[in-house]
C-alpha cells in the first residue's frame, strides 16, 4: 500500500509528510510531525483529548484520516500561543491550577478557544456546553469554567448547580 | 488501523465510477465520527475507502421558506445547527442535529452519514420523515429519489445498492402557519444516544391541523411514523385534549425492545411524552 504525500498548513506552517492511507490525522500529528500536544484517550470521538481546529472548526482528530487534511489548516494546541506569549485563555488555565493531571488539558484549551472565536462573551452555561466533549478524569471542570470565565471577562456564576 | 486504499475523488461522477461494480470492499467516508470507529474495532473490513471530503456538491445547502431546501449529504450537523435559515424554517432538523455528539463530532459528522448508517437512534432521521424530505441517490445508471420515509430497511441498513451515492435530502416548504419540534430523552445531555427520540410537524388553518407529522426513533428497527395518532388529529382543533389523546395513540406505532438504554415499557412511556411535548412545541411554533 503506497504511503501518500499530504501537503496542509499546521500551525501557520506549510508542512508536506508521507503517510499512509490509513493513518489518522491525530497519529500524522503526533507520530510524523512530533506535535504531541493532542493525546489519544479513547480513539473513538468520545474523549476529546486529541481535539485540533481544522480550518478553524473543532474537530476530534482521532476521526480524521491524515489525507482528510489535505489542502487544509490544522492549528494544534501548540500553535495557539503566537511568538511564546499564551493567549488570555491559557494565562487563566495557569493561574488557576486547572492542569492536575493534564492529559486532557490540550483538547480543553482547544475547545475554549473555539468557543471564544465564535462568541467572545459565552454565559457559564454556554461554557459547559462548548467543554462537553471533553473529559477530565481529575474532574476539574470548575476551575475551568472559572479560567475560561475570566479570560473572557464574564462571571463564572459559580454558585450555578446547573451541569453541561 | 487495518490497512486500506483511500480514494479522494473530486466529483459526484468520478465517486460513482469508484463504486461501479464493488461491494461492501468499498466503503464512503464522509464525517467518518462512525465509520472511523467501525474501521478501528474491525466491524468493517474494506480494501478501499472513498473519501467523500473532496466533492464540494455533497455540501450544497440553499434553499428559502417558499422553495425549500436541498441538503447536501456532507453537510455537517454543526452547519445545520447554526444555520439561520435551517432554524427558523426547519426547527426540529436544527434541534436533531444539535444534539448529536459534542461539538468535535458535529464539526465532522454529516446529515447523510448518520441516515446512511442508519442506526434506529439515529437524531436526524425523525424530522426528515416529519418533513416528508426525499433522499436524492446517484448511481452509474442515473438518479432516483427515494422517501426518507422509505430509506431504511432494518438495523444499519438502507435501501442503497453498494454502487450508489446518497447525494442529497429535498426538503420541501412547510408552507405558512407550519412548525415543528425534535426532542429526545437520554440520561446525560450530550455525547449520549437517543432513547426515544419524536419529531412533530404541524400546519395549521383556520384554526385547525391541516397536516401533522410525527415520526419516532429509537422505537423499531427504522424510524416510524405514528400515522394514527396523525389521522386523529388531522382536521380538529389542537387542544391539549386532542394533543394528549394522539400521544396516547402514537404509543401503538412503537414496537420497542428493552435494552441497556431502556426497557420496552419505559420507552413506550417516553413515546406519550415526548409526543405530546413535541405537538404542543410544533403549535406553539406554528401559531407563533
Amino acid at each position: 500500500m503506497a504511503k501518500q504525500i499530504l501537503k496542509c498548513t499546521v500551525n501557520g506552517e506549510a508542512v508536506e509528510a508521507l503517510v499512509q492511507p490509513y493513518l489518522t490525522l491525530l497519529d500524522a500529528l503526533r507520530e510524523e510531525l512530533g506535535l504531541t500536544g493532542p493525546k489519544e484517550g479513547c480513539g473513538t470521538g468520545d474523549c476529546g483529548a486529541c481535539s485540533i481546529h481544522l480550518d478553524g472548526h473543532l474537530v476530534a482528530s482521532c476521526l480524521v484520516l491524515a489525507m482528510q487534511a489535505r489542502g487544509r489548516s490544522v492549528t494544534t494546541i501548540e500553535g495557539l500561543a503566537r511568538g511564546g506569549t499564551l493567549t488570555p485563555v491559557q494565562e487563566a488555565f495557569v493561574r488557576h491550577g486547572v492542569p492536575q493531571c493534564g492529559f486532557c488539558i490540550p483538547g480543553v484549551l482547544m475547545a475554549a478557544a473555539a468557543l471564544l472565536d465564535e462568541n467572545p462573551k459565552p454565559t457559564p452555561e454556554e461554557i459547559r456546553y462548548a467543554i462537553a466533549g471533553n473529559l477530565c478524569r481529575c474532574t476539574g471542570y470548575t476551575t475551568m469554567i472559572t479560567a475560561i470565565s475570566e479570560a473572557a471577562g464574564v462571571a463564572a456564576n459559580r454558585g450555578s448547580a446547573r451541569g453541561a | 488501523m487495518r490497512r486500506f486504499e483511500l480514494i479522494t475523488p473530486g466529483s459526484i461522477d468520478d465517486c460513482l465510477r469508484a463504486l461501479k461494480g464493488r461491494g461492501t470492499e468499498v466503503q464512503l467516508l464522509a464525517g467518518g465520527t462512525d465509520l472511523l470507529p467501525q474501521l478501528k474495532n474491525g466491524l468493517i473490513k474494506p480494501t478501499t475507502v472513498v473519501d467523500l471530503s473532496g466533492v464540494a456538491e455533497l455540501r450544497v445547502l440553499e434553499g428559502d421558506a417558499q422553495r425549500g431546501f436541498r441538503v447536501g449529504a456532507a453537510v455537517t450537523a454543526r452547519a445545520l445547527e447554526r444555520d439561520a435559515r435551517v432554524r427558523a424554517i426547519y426547527p426540529a432538523l436544527a434541534e436533531s442535529a444539535a444534539l448529536v455528539g459534542s461539538i468535535q463530532i458535529r464539526n465532522l459528522a454529516t446529515i447523510g452519514g448518520n441516515l446512511c448508517n442508519a442506526a434506529p437512534s439515529a437524531d436526524m432521521a425523525p424530522p426528515l420523515v416529519a418533513l416528508e424530505a426525499e433522499a436524492v441517490v446517484a448511481s452509474g445508471g442515473g438518479r432516483r429519489r427515494v422517501p426518507v420515509a422509505s430509506f431504511f430497511s432494518g438495523v444499519r441498513r438502507t435501501v442503497l445498492a453498494p454502487d450508489e451515492l446518497l447525494v442529497e435530502f429535498v426538503i420541501p416548504a412547510p408552507g405558512p402557519r407550519s412548525g415543528g419540534a425534535y426532542l429526545r430523552h437520554t440520561p446525560r445531555r450530550e455525547l449520549d444516544i437517543a432513547v426515544v427520540g419524536v419529531a412533530s410537524q404541524v400546519t395549521l388553518t383556520d384554526g385547525v391541523c391541516a397536516k401533522v407529522r410525527i415520526a419516532l426513533a429509537a422505537v423499531a428497527p427504522t424510524p416510524v411514523r405514528a400515522t394514527a395518532a396523525e389521522q386523529a388529529l388531522a382536521g380538529q382543533p389542537l387542544t391539549p385534549q386532542a394533543i394528549t389523546r394522539a400521544a396516547d395513540l402514537a404509543v401503538e406505532a412503537a414496537r420497542p425492545i428493552s435494552d441497556q438504554r431502556g426497557s420496552a415499557e419505559f420507552r413506550r412511556h417516553l413515546v406519550r411524552i415526548l409526543t405530546r411535548r413535541t405537538l404542543a412545541q410544533a403549535l406553539a411554533r406554528a401559531s407563533g
